[in-house]
């Protein structure tokens, strides 16, 4: 099959509110996100032959994206709802992408949106969460979600001497750029000290160290590129696009220290004929401070062990060698669950547009946007170009 | 509150049967050689159908572990703060489980640890580990 290359183009972005929002269900954050960005497309809904979601936790469907079509009284010719926790927003770009490209449907809404926040009790929220252990090896044991990703965090830090120190400068440069961002979760500023003196959640893990728990939603509208004239912004072509799939269960991984971020990059990187130094910004997943540095060395950014001193330096600030996480991410702007890293990719297109007012990545051409669901176990890379 | 009992199926039954025995066992490849866990059909290294159990000796090293502070769930609040580790047994695979000690910031990366069994429910004991002497 010829590569996808180019061929597909971000036409409409649109983001709820973030936070708590207990006046809107998920479904209704759902459909709010999705008329977002049929409005910033200047399409209505019956442009749209091709629906995806990813199912709420907190409102759940047996089949989410037919619930969600039969809500917005559309009738696709493509619907699906996915799930790969945290990467199955960018898989599902890749895959509506090929689905366009097959002739399977011309117009993909891409809508997720969920209530962690105010539609589940906490202790709702932690067990559903935790559940992604396996229920006879893992789970019997109460380990957290922090809980894993610590063991992650003590295997990098030994190996490679990363400092508690390293992981604060990640959530600080996070918050540094949600204070810009006038729809972010959480805008007051930090400091590296504030991060240090928080409590401890599972050792080595700080409660700053961990990502938002948010309600909110956001979508996108993907075409054919050869249609983008037909929509009122600057197109976001898809020039890039690749997953890895290493293990599901942190009991299970090959290496704590590194993942299957490598294999994602590589075949993005391969289809776009682009590397790491091409990039003008990133997005990377950061549900945890350490995942994001295992993240920059994975996907060619830092050598191995290279990235706590890349961070705490500053290189990711925007103005920055590589900027990153320009909106807040989800440890700053929000974190509704599966749906997290769409609100990476509005921001990533909002940038490619030079539409991002004060968080603005001068000349800001191709990023990079990385997500991973489960404990390190599920990979998509995409990358994506300001088209003309 | 009771913690959450492993839902023990046809093929893990080998397994859990053991511990309620107090012997560790693990699968070994009888086409490669190669040692497994957790319990599977086929071999993940080559594939073969060809497994056999066997006792572990119960000894390994600690590859990873986190001090769990805010507890997953009521069931577990008494325990906190409780380790959830990382053991790379001798014979080579990695099992999560709890590891007993009053002293969790003493922990090393690497040191040896054993394997211990906890009763959990009425029928069930699941392997732990606690620092060897
Ligand atoms: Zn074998």
């Amino acid at each position: 099959m010829d590569s996808i290359r180019g061929r597909m183009a971000i036409v409409g972005v649109g983001d709820t509110e973030v936070g708590k929002i207990p006046h809107r269900s998920p479904t209704g954050l759902c459909i709010d996100a999705a008329m977002r960005a049929l409005a910033d497309a200047g399409i209505g809904k019956d442009a749209v032959d091709g629906l995806v979601t990813c199912n709420s936790m907190a409102e759940p469907h047996m089949y989410h994206a037919q619930a969600m079509a039969e809500y917005l009284g559309i009738s696709p010719s493509y619907c699906v709802s996915a799930g790969a926790g945290g990467s199955t927003t960018f898989t599902v770009l890749y895959q509506a992408a090929l689905a366009i490209d097959a002739g399977l449907c011309d117009t993909v809404l891409i809508a997720m949106a969920d209530s962690l926040r105010t539609g589940l009790s906490r202790e709702q929220a932690m067990v559903m969460q935790s559940s992604s252990g396996h229920p006879q090896f893992e789970t019997p044991y109460g380990a957290t979600v922090p809980g894993y990703y610590a063991l992650i965090a003590r295997a990098y830090m030994h190996r490679y001497g990363a400092t508690l120190e390293h992981l604060a400068a990640v959530a600080v440069t996070a918050r540094e750029h949600a204070v810009l961002h006038p729809g972010a979760q959480m805008r007051a500023p930090l400091t590296v000290e504030d991060v240090m003196a928080s409590r401890p959640i599972a050792d080595p893990l700080r409660l700053l160290d961990c990502s938002l728990v948010s309600d909110g939603g956001a979508a996108v509208v993907l075409t054919a590129a050869d249609r983008a004239a037909d929509h009122p912004h600057v197109p976001v072509h898809l020039l890039g696009a690749g997953e890895g799939h290493g293990h599901e269960h942190i009991s299970q991984a090959r290496d704590l220290t590194t993942s299957f971020a490598r294999h994602a990059g590589e075949r993005a990187y391969a289809m776009a004929g682009l590397g790491p130094s091409d990039m003008d910004f990133v997005e990377l997943y950061d549900c945890f401070t350490p995942v994001v540095l295992i993240e920059l060395e994975d996907l060619g950014f830092c050598g191995p062990g290279e990235a706590g001193p890349f961070v705490a330096e500053g290189n990711t600030r925007i103005g920055g060698a590589l900027p990153m996480n320009t909106h807040g991410g989800l440890l700053s702007h929000s974190h509704p669950g599966n749906p997290g890293s769409m609100f990476a990719l509005t921001e990533s297109v909002r940038q490619l547009r030079g539409d991002a007012g004060e968080r603005q990545v001068q000349g800001a051409e191709v990023a990079l946007l990385h997500a991973q669901g489960g404990i390190m176990s599920s990979h998509c890379t995409v990358i994506l170009g300001r088209g003309s | 509150m009771e913690k959450p009992l492993p839902p023990v199926n046809a093929e893990t039954a080998p397994f859990w049967n053991a511990c309620a025995e107090g012997r560790l066992v693990i699968q070994r490849c009888r086409d490669c050689g190669a040692c497994q866990f957790y319990p599977r059909l086929v071999c993940t290294a080559c594939g073969s159908a060809e497994l056999d159990w066997v006792d572990a000796a119960g000894g390994g090293s600690l590859k990873s572990w986190t001090l769990i502070r805010r507890a997953v769930s009521a069931a577990f609040e008494a325990d906190v703060p409780y380790v959830v580790a990382l053991v790379e047994l001798d014979e080579g695979p990695t099992m999560m489980a709890n590891l007993n000690t009053r002293t969790p910031e003493s922990l090393v990366m690497g040191q040896r640890v054993r394997v211990t069994f906890e009763p959990h429910g009425p029928d069930l004991r699941v392997p732990q580990f606690q620092p060897e002497d």
